[in-house]
């Protein structure tokens, strides 16, 4: 489903992805872990279309992310979610008409099929009764569980997960990583998942990738990463393991 | 050695920030004139730029005009001249206070929260979000603002000169005496329509100038400006400054040429 080939970044004289490979099927959700600063979301940005490699492939269904222009891109964008590390959402609407937004504008549903759809993904979210709220008037997990919803309103095939815990203390962060996991159960999408919450995250993914000093350092599912005899994997996961402690 | 690179570097710099308002520009208007434009939006900014600069436009056009009668009156009764006070200040009006000072009033008012707004938009990753859903910002974020401040701004620089003719009147017929009839007569016999439609043909471009530098400063916030609340305040201060500039510079331009 989604494939990167040999994909070099850099800013300036700052070479911050080189030559990054890895593929992630159909339905499997990959966390990308590894130090801040080496370069996770910047790889996640290049999943979406929003930046463009130096050198290198992203490929998602067989086609070549650099390729698309436009309409095209635009329709490949209409098939992803992505979930902002900040949430994002539109801080001059509600809760509802955030959520609501996608349908409203790329869809021809009618107001009350609509909100029959919010309401479904406000209640698997938590948020019925916050609705009404805006942005501004929710804490930090709820913005985060009302951009899950919004991400997940058109139940894409794709979904992008930017630090979806950042910020959040371990029982909402737990609450969002559940979330996570039943919504790929209900809708089953292909993920990718930038994130420190190690070693909880493992429950949740299906696949692991260590990115340090932009290259892939590991790559390979949960029990792997955990039994990895590489140094620098190790002393990564024990940290943030203990640190969970 | 380093001055010549220095030098290249900044006219480079120049010519890329240049060529990036030129796109903008011209995006910007392609979008206006291909549907599907979102009128609801279009409204909204209408009722902002328009309905809410009102009361602005209604004591600086008093006030101007007012200013008007006052000047007016005391130049041309040194030559005897104050019977043609009403052509002096429709005239002034009409042709270049109207059109410059509603279009400055309207980019401090509406340009500037416009700027603020779709800067923080971009800060908080809001415009991202728009793309990453398959959405055209332009239609959201520039269109609305382009359309309404080009149907605004006519309608505002007309109010303004009524309001300032009105304000020369009550100056220079109920202070300072001038015949009531020989205010609006003279002034009917001076003003042409020629004059009226030179006005609206600068509040237009006026429209265009305000939406185009107020959208663009906010929409690149953080590309020239720097990141955060200190690059929207950036952002927006330069958004008002150049503005104000490319209305007065642009507003000698086609005076000197066009009219």
């Amino acid at each position: 489903m989604i494939r990167v080939q040999n994909l070099y970044k850099s800013f300036g004289k700052t070479e911050v992805l080189k030559g990054i490979s890895f593929e992630v099927v159909k339905g499997e959700i990959l966390a990308l872990i590894g130090r801040s600063g080496y370069g996770k979301s910047v790889l996640l940005k290049h999943l979406s279309g929003s930046l463009k490699a130096d050198r290198g492939e992203v490929f998602v269904d067989g086609r070549d992310l650099a390729s698309l222009k436009g309409r095209n891109l635009r329709e490949l964008r209409d098939r992803l979610g992505f979930l902002f590390q900040s949430g994002a959402l539109f801080d001059s609407m509600t809760i509802f008409e955030n959520v609501a937004f996608p349908l409203r504008e790329k869809t021809s549903l009618g107001e009350e099929d609509i909100r029959d759809r919010v309401m479904y993904e406000l209640d698997q979210v938590g948020l019925i009764g916050s609705e009404k709220k805006y942005p501004s008037q929710v804490s930090g997990g709820m913005v985060k569980r009302a951009a899950l919803a919004r991400a997940l309103i058109e139940e894409p095939e794709i979904m992008l997960f930017d630090e979806p815990t950042t910020g959040l203390d371990p029982l909402t962060g737990e609450a969002i990583l559940s979330l996570i996991h039943s919504c790929h159960e209900r809708v089953r999408f292909t993920g990718i998942i930038v994130t420190h919450e190690i070693p909880r995250i493992f429950a949740v993914v299906n696949k692991v990738a260590m990115l340090h000093d932009g290259v892939i350092l590991f790559e390979g599912s949960p029990e792997d990463i955990m039994s990895s005899e590489d140094p620098l994997v190790q002393s990564f996961i024990s940290v943030g393991s203990g640190v969970k402690r | 050695m380093d001055f010549v690179r220095t030098l290249g570097a900044e006219s480079l710099g120049l010519i890329h920030r240049l060529g990036r308002m030129g796109i903008f520009l011209v995006k910007g208007f392609a979008f206006c004139v291909s549907p599907p434009i979102k009128v609801a939006l279009v409204l909204k900014q209408i009722r902002f730029f328009g309905f809410q600069s009102l009361s602005v436009i209604f004591l600086t056009g008093a006030f101007t005009g007012m200013v008007l009668g006052f000047q007016g009156f005391n130049t041309l009764s040194r030559f005897g001249s104050d019977a043609f006070l009403g052509p002096m200040v429709g005239l002034s009006l009409i042709k270049e206070m109207g059109p410059v000072i509603s279009a400055l009033m309207v980019t401090g008012r509406a340009g500037s929260s416009v700027t603020a707004e779709i800067g923080i938009m971009r800060i908080s990753e809001q415009i991202d979000a728009l793309e990453l859903m398959g959405l055209n910002p332009y239609r959201y974020l520039i269109v609305p603002n382009i359309i309404a401040a080009l149907i605004s701004m006519p309608l505002l620089t007309a109010v303004f000169d009524v309001v300032g003719i009105f304000g020369g009147y009550l100056i220079g017929v109920k202070l300072l005496g001038v015949g009531s009839g020989v205010y609006f007569g003279e002034m009917i016999n001076y003003v042409e329509m020629r004059d009226v439609m030179e006005g609206l043909f600068k509040s237009l471009n006026f429209g265009v100038i305000i939406s185009w530098v107020c959208c663009f400063k906010g929409y690149y916030t953080g590309y020239d400006t720097g990141f955060g609340a200190e690059g929207v305040s950036k952002a927006t201060t330069q958004a008002v400054v150049l503005s104000s500039v490319l209305i007065l510079v642009w507003d000698y331009f086609m005076t000197s040429t066009l009219f």
